[in-house]
């Protein structure tokens, strides 16, 4: 009992330093530990780094100084909330929770205390629906545009028709793993291909039933919906039976160097979906080399820079300052508050002027955010690894997805969720 | 015969295979058991630990580097050197015995007769903190690690067997890998025989792990077998650590192995060499066959997970000490 | 000289068996809990609550259901996680189909049927013992995690297997969804600890806990003596269950709000719970609490002083979590094997001597 209470005195000591609400705050729920760390160590430097950027470079965000507040999840739910709820009174702009579950946990919390939520490519796909989900963003693309993106290639690859043949699906058996069967099967139904479902468990070592199966099925093309170790296995052993590389499509989630290297030359031409640029021919990484790396002040070890994860964090931290900006435009002021952050992503417009400006060119599609639309118009682009040269390139350009499928199943989850939480639809 | 049926063939080699991989990390917890009666769930987290120091020596990594950068602000990441294989492998193993040494000196001493389930307790409290220890000594990224044993399908093998089924049989398909895994399986197995059959030690060994009090009072020192099984453990723990890692890399994720042992512990008896090899190899296959005849088919997949524990716990239904457990005799 | 016997004269039986025969000790207990009850309401803020309060409570619920299993009746299981996540997905059903029923009835009946799968699972109990049984349980926590994955009934087909609670009220006041305030989730949780606590108090010390004891310390000893085992142990298994069941119930509903079978029910959650139990001391409700308090506090605790005092990087202080954690752990069983609750012990016998000890 003495012990219990002398440790809560000493948890209350320590959570009772108050913040200066001077700097704009961006929490950053990291992963560097635990069994996805490998991923979440250069999201985290990416995502730390450009706001470094911004502060030696702009001088801030319109003269605010911006700052990241690290909170290591460990992609564990729990330590999630500890997060949200340890960071949320320091005035925190916008959560980009990097977890599934931590979103899911989010939403309703983040809702009520009015802070906006920035799942980039994951989390709940019918978030999209802003009428619904206020504070809740995805843009640019989501699960649902990433598998049409990937039916869209297949079909492209063979020729403009795949009826009759085979996809087969190799799914992490969770929420997220879950996410694409849906559209997949809607979009079976449509091109009239046949799905073949196949899950693995957590975390997904042992891989051997699901190949064997896809050798005598010769499925004719793989997708992957993996994450952690999962990836390097599945990648290997599709190596393994030889399969056909170049017919083998992973999510963005499944798509960094992590996940090929291990495999060696046995990984060439796996293809994976892109919701951004790759690799650092931009001349924003000189901006980052000079400013943050030779200064010492790279976040984690320095070594992730150019790499896939490295980037979708840079470009993560890019379009949350970017959406600072706009609030900052359009509220008139440089000290926003999250109700402010929040109207400045829901007005976010990318275009290629701005991306030029900003040292990116091309390095991500175009788009706009509306209420109607928080996730985007959901553009994607096909990348390629090349094992002798070690390096990820795009294949194709950001292309569209089916969104006539993807807007109705999107308003079906949502209008399930609405009804759910007693939401009224409608834009504020 | 139909391709479906050498389709079940290949399943059930390829189950064999997997079960090979199983016993390896079974047969650390079942040395460790045999000879101190402790349930080493650490078992997991010592072949992760094994690997990550192999790949650290191999690449000439830094030990600490990170934690010596970040508190000293200096920019040190290797020794720029590559070390060959054989003896990165030396030197881990001499790190996995002075790990031994020092489990036996900071922990097993100080809790000798306890209950079974405190030592247990301590074996988790040693994961975690080993979990940390090795993060903190490599880093937490992930690593490949390469000793040079080959993966891939074994083509010679799909080749001449291709003619068996017909037009859909494409061969019987395993992986090389697979293969090497049990070779050394096989010499591992043999040289604990050997040794714990024919040399001093071993027979100190057996007389342990059957009486421990008859073994003191003929004057074994049972610290210093203590310390022997654990780098025995050890050296197993790091050829699972280099099996395993090399098919998935070496990460977390490793120690999650020891998950897919308890299975096959409960099948063979928790003090049984050959139960855990045989316990492995009923599980592998059952596992495998049961997704690909059930499971896949039925009820979308994924079963092999609890299908392992399944039908451990059917089967000690039947025979609670397992398959070669020591028969449990009870009395008042 | 506070803490004594002496001059505490005991004129009924009734009085002689009371839980805390010590006046030092009842008052003791008294402004515990009125101090929990009426004036942590009024202090508590959403960090305090979600990040330490809530889950504390909820974890000595679990550990109070584990200990009745594990340290009064001598079973070992490491399938606290499935059964927990069998209340969450009870509740997550109950609450979506019925959305009129009061969530304390859901709560409730979350935990009974938590505490009929536990029954099942302990079937196997009768054959198998030690560790082979912890093992086996191993099978329970796999078997349910798969199968709230795999079929779309129990989360309500959406589209990923998350599970979200609906906003429900008692009383009046949200408990689950957004628009809760941090003292009525923490009164909610607060209510079922203190009864269930209470019930599990008496019912160990009862017929039924003694029972269990007997067939922990020797099993056949206690059948030769009259002791059933199988209604015993089932007896264990089904309340141990309920309890935890309840745990998980609240677990999902309360305190994360959303939840995913795999994740949040993972076997990581089995150990943890066996780690509270331990740690606070097998067979003793205190040590229960203890436990849960060591576990869930100490992980934050070193998080703030490491990440928010010393300025370390994130991912160095959560590796060093680990170590200090284990090793901890470690020091903990070989300094004091028998958990808190011995240590409490030993402090009270100290007590009651103080200041003249010889």
């Amino acid at each position: 009992m003495k012990l219990t209470k002398l440790a809560a005195a000493a948890v209350a000591a320590s959570i009772a330093a108050t913040p200066v609400l001077a700097d704009l705050v961006f929490p950053s729920l990291d992963y560097r530990t635990g069994p996805y760390a490998a991923n979440g160590i250069p999201f985290a430097d990416g995502y730390a780094d450009y706001f470094t950027l911004v502060n030696a470079r702009d001088g801030g965000i319109g003269g605010v100084a911006a700052k990241v507040i690290a909170c290591e999840t460990g992609y564990n739910t729990e330590k999630g909330v500890e997060c949200y709820e340890s960071t949320k009174g320091e005035g925190a702009l916008v959560y980009q929770p990097l977890s599934t579950g931590i979103t899911y946990q989010l939403i309703p919390k983040a809702t009520a205390d009015g802070i906006p939520v920035h799942s980039m490519g994951y989390g709940r796909t019918s978030a999209a629906n802003g009428k619904v989900f206020s504070n809740i963003f995805n843009y640019p693309a989501n699960y649902w545009n990433g598998a049409s993106h990937a039916v869209n290639h297949a079909i492209a690859d063979s020729g403009g028709d795949i009826s009759g043949k085979t996809i087969a699906l190799v799914y992490h058996n969770s929420a997220y793993g879950k996410e694409p069967i849906r559209t997949l099967e809607e979009l079976s139904k449509k091109h009239g291909f046949k799905l073949s479902l196949l899950a693995v468990d957590h975390p997904g070592q042992e891989q051997k039933s699901q190949w064997l199966q896809i050798r005598r099925e010769k499925p004719d093309y793989v997708f992957m919906w993996g994450w952690g170790v999962m990836n390097q296995v599945a990648i290997q052993e599709a190596a393994n039976i030889r399969y056909p590389m170049d017919k083998f499509v992973g999510i963005w989630w499944s798509g960094s160097e992590n996940d090929v290297l291990p495999a060696g030359d046995g990984a060439n031409g796996y293809k994976a979906l892109a919701m951004h640029n790759v690799g650092s021919d931009f001349p924003v990484f000189d901006d980052i080399k000079k400013y943050v790396v030779d200064a010492g002040n790279a976040a984690g070890a320095g070594d992730q820079v150019g790499t896939v994860l490295y980037n979708r964090g840079m470009y993560a931290a890019m379009l949350a300052v970017e959406a600072a900006k706009t609030a900052q435009e359009i509220h008139g002021t440089a000290d926003i508050t999250p109700a402010m952050m929040r109207d400045g992503m829901e007005a976010l417009v990318i275009d290629e002027a701005k991306m030029t400006a900003l040292g990116m060119p091309n390095f991500g599609p175009t788009f706009s955010v509306s209420c109607e639309n928080h996730g985007g118009p959901g553009l994607g682009a096909i990348s390629q690894w090349d094992a002798s040269a070690k390096k990820w390139s795009l294949i194709s350009g950001f292309e569209p997805s089916d969104n006539e499928i993807i807007n109705a199943l999107i308003a079906e989850d949502s209008a399930a969720f609405a009804a759910e939480n007693n939401i009224a639809e409608g834009c504020k | 015969m139909s391709a479906d049926f050498y389709y079940a063939i290949e399943v059930i080699l390829n189950g064999l295979m997997a079960g090979v991989m199983y016993s390896l990390v079974a047969l650390g917890f079942v040395l460790i058991f045999k000879a101190s009666g402790i349930f080493n769930y650490a078992q997991g987290v010592m072949a992760l630990f094994a690997a990550l120091t192999l790949v650290g020596f191999q690449n000439g990594e830094i030990p600490f580097s990170h934690l010596i950068n970040a508190v000293f602000g200096t920019d040190i990441h290797h020794f720029g050197w590559h070390m060959p294989a054989f003896f990165a492998i030396l030197c881990s193993l001499a790190v996995m015995i002075l790990f031994a040494f020092l489990v036996e000196k900071y922990i097993l001493k100080h809790l000798v007769n306890q209950e079974p389930i405190i030592l247990f307790m301590a074996t988790i409290g040693l994961a975690y903190f080993m979990e940390g220890f090795g993060d903190l000594m490599w880093g937490a990224d992930i690593k490949k690690l390469d000793v040079g044993i080959p993966q891939g399908g074994n083509i010679w093998l799909e080749e001449n067997t291709a003619f068996l089924g017909g037009d859909d049989f494409y061969g019987f398909y395993i992986d090389n890998l697979d293969i090497w895994a049990t070779i050394f399986a096989a010499i591992l197995v043999i040289s604990l025989v050997i040794f714990s059959q024919y040399t001093k030690t071993g027979r100190a060994l057996r007389a342990v792990a059957d009486d421990h009090q008859a073994a003191l009072s003929v004057g074994i020192s049972l610290r210093s077998i203590w310390v022997i099984v654990w780098a025995i453990a050890g050296f197993v723990a790091l050829v699972a650590g280099i099996m395993w890692g090399s098919k998935s890399g070496v990460q977390f994720s490793l120690s999650l192995i020891a998950l897919k042992a308890l299975p096959v512990l409960m099948l063979g008896g928790f003090t049984s060499i050959p139960g855990a090899i045989i316990g492995g190899l009923i599980i592998g296959v059952g596992e495998k066959l049961f997704e690909f005849l059930i499971g896949a088919p039925f009820l979308g997949g994924a079963t092999e997970n609890w299908f392992a524990y399944m039908l451990a716990l059917l089967f000690l239904v039947f025979r609670p000490q397992g398959l070669f457990g020591e028969k449990i005799i009870e009395r008042v | 000289m506070l803490y004594r016997e002496a001059g505490d004269f005991k004129t009924s039986y009734a009085k002689d068996q009371q839980t805390f025969p010590i006046a030092f000790d009842r008052w003791g207990y008294f402004i515990t809990i009125a101090f929990a009850f009426l004036v942590v309401p009024f202090l508590i803020n959403d960090y305090w609550v979600n990040a330490v309060v809530l889950p504390f409570l909820i974890y000595s619920i679990a550990a109070i259901g584990l200990n009745i299993l594990t340290g009064y009746c001598g079973q070992v299981s490491l399938g606290t996680g499935g059964f927990m996540a069998v209340g969450a997905f009870s509740a997550y059903k109950l609450m979506t189909a019925f959305p009129e029923l009061s969530m304390i009835i859901v709560i409730l009946l979350s935990g009974g049927v938590t505490a009929f799968v536990g029954i099942l699972f302990g079937l196997p109990s009768l054959r198998i013992k030690g560790f082979y049984l912890a093992v086996a349980t191993l099978a329970a926590q796999f078997f349910l995690v798969w199968m709230f994955n795999k079929f779309p009934w129990f989360y309500n087909y959406s589209a990923s297997g998350q599970i979200s609670a609906p906003e429900r009220s008692v009383f009046g006041f949200a408990v689950t969804g957004a628009n809760v305030t941090p003292a009525v989730s923490y009164l909610f949780c607060l209510c079922f600890v203190f009864v269930l606590a209470w019930a599990a108090r008496n019912l160990t010390r009862g017929a039924n806990g003694r029972k269990w004891m007997a067939i922990r310390d020797m099993d056949i000893a206690a059948e030769i003596i009259g002791v059933d085992p199988l209604k015993t142990k089932l007896t264990a298994f089904g309340v141990s269950s309920f309890y935890i069941g309840i745990a998980g119930a609240l677990l999902f509903a309360i305190y994360l709000g959303a939840a995913e079978v795999g994740e949040a029910f993972d076997i990581s959650k089995s150990f943890l719970v066996l780690f509270m139990i331990i740690i606070g001391g097998l067979g003793s409700i205190f040590g229960s609490f203890a436990g849960a308090a060591f576990m869930v506090l100490m992980p934050v605790l070193l998080k703030n002083i490491m990440v928010g005092y010393l300025g370390w990087p994130t991912d160095l202080a959560s590796h060093f979590q680990f170590v200090i954690v284990g090793g901890l752990i470690v020091i903990f069983l070989i300094l004091e094997p028998h958990g808190f609750a011995q240590l409490w012990r030993l402090a009270k016998e100290k007590l009651r001597l103080w200041p003249f000890p010889h």
